[in-house]
């Protein structure tokens, strides 16, 4: 035995640090892969003083949408499915054909753009039972956050030529003055 | 030419992958209540996950069912909560921001599908007395495109 020139042998650790890198990574894309997507709403300041938020607007300007408590959805007083909610919503916001029962058609400046011809003073109320199932609730939201995002995408289409989505920053804000939304939500009723 | 000693290398970028397990385990809340939110085909992504605090609403967890029942509830934090707490998590959500994005906090309500509508309002009701009126309606996107 030959004790003078033993040598240990070195482990080759040269990769360790690429698997620890490979880890790294792993875990710093895992951190930022949790993003939460949803549908963004902006709801209206509190004031103590008005008891009741009274919508005050003539009949013509107000699409009445009520989800009642068996879930069924009723636009300007008919019963709908809620596929058919959007369609109801983009002619009834845009108002194409002028008719007597929508919304009035007015100039309104958007700031930076110009005059535009539109439905300035429509409103959709959006009223639901305290018993209505909030997947319905959602999906109406849905619906008609769509319809808004379709008749900006085809007044974008009409005026500057592409899609909303490729359009700058100015022109999108250009296309939600041209149809802003105006969801007014009241309390939900007790029947 | 000399060359560098890389063998810390290793024990350096381990250090680095402790830090970020540690964070990515600490960041989340144990969730007290079972929710699927909707989904939907409008949905955006929220930008920055540091503006956003999160309210959660859904049915008890079987652990808790005995004393709470099957009752939707609403958590905040870490912690089965009523309405009236809303106020004080909001103003502490917002006293843990900097001041620069004070104004751009949002709230992320993570409702389960089935939960009914009267619960979800009193909760907006609470948010816009606490005026936290920037609010998102979390959902994931629909996979099949209808």
């Amino acid at each position: 035995m030959a004790k003078t020139n033993r040598k240990v042998p070195q482990m080759n650790s040269s990769s360790t640090a690429d698997i620890s890198f490979i880890l790294l990574i792993f875990f710093l894309v895992t951190t930022s892969m949790d993003t939460d997507t949803g549908l963004s709403r902006r709801l209206p300041e509190w004031d103590p003083n008005a008891q009741e938020e009274e919508i005050k607007a003539k009949e013509r300007n107000v699409m009445v949408v009520l989800v009642n408590k068996n879930n069924e959805v009723l636009c300007r007083g008919e019963l709908i499915e809620i596929d058919q909610l959007k369609d109801l919503a983009k002619e009834f916001i845009a108002n194409p054909e002028d008719k007597d029962n929508f919304p009035v058609k007015e100039e309104y400046d958007i700031p930076g753009f110009g005059t535009v011809i539109t439905t300035v003073k429509h409103i959709i109320s959006l009223q639901t039972d305290r018993s209505t199932e909030y997947e319905t609730y959602f999906q109406v939201q849905n619906e008609l956050t769509k319809a808004y995002n379709e008749l900006r995408d085809e007044w974008c289409k009409a005026t500057f030529r592409k899609s909303y989505k490729d359009c700058t920053e100015d022109q999108q804000l250009y296309a939600r003055g041209m149809y802003a939304s105006k969801i007014s939500e009241a309390e939900p009723k007790q029947y | 030419m000399p060359e560098l000693n890389t063998s810390s290398l290793p024990d350096l970028i381990f250090s680095v992958l402790f830090f970020f397990m540690m964070v990515t385990s600490m960041r989340e809340v144990e969730l007290k209540v079972q929710f699927t939110t909707p989904q939907g085909t409008e949905i955006e992504k929220l930008e920055k996950k540091s503006l956003v605090s999160h309210i959660y609403i859904g049915s008890p967890n079987k652990e808790y069912r005995a004393s709470l029942g099957t009752a939707p509830r609403i958590q905040l934090n870490d912690k089965f909560a009523e309405v009236d707490a809303i106020r004080d998590y909001v103003a502490q959500e917002r006293e843990s921001m900097p001041e620069r994005d004070k104004p751009f906090m949002k709230i992320s309500l993570k409702v389960d599908k089935k939960v009914q509508m009267g619960i979800v309002t009193d909760v907006k009701l609470a948010l816009r007395k606490a005026s936290a009126l920037n609010m998102v309606y979390s959902a994931s996107k629909k996979k099949d495109g209808q």
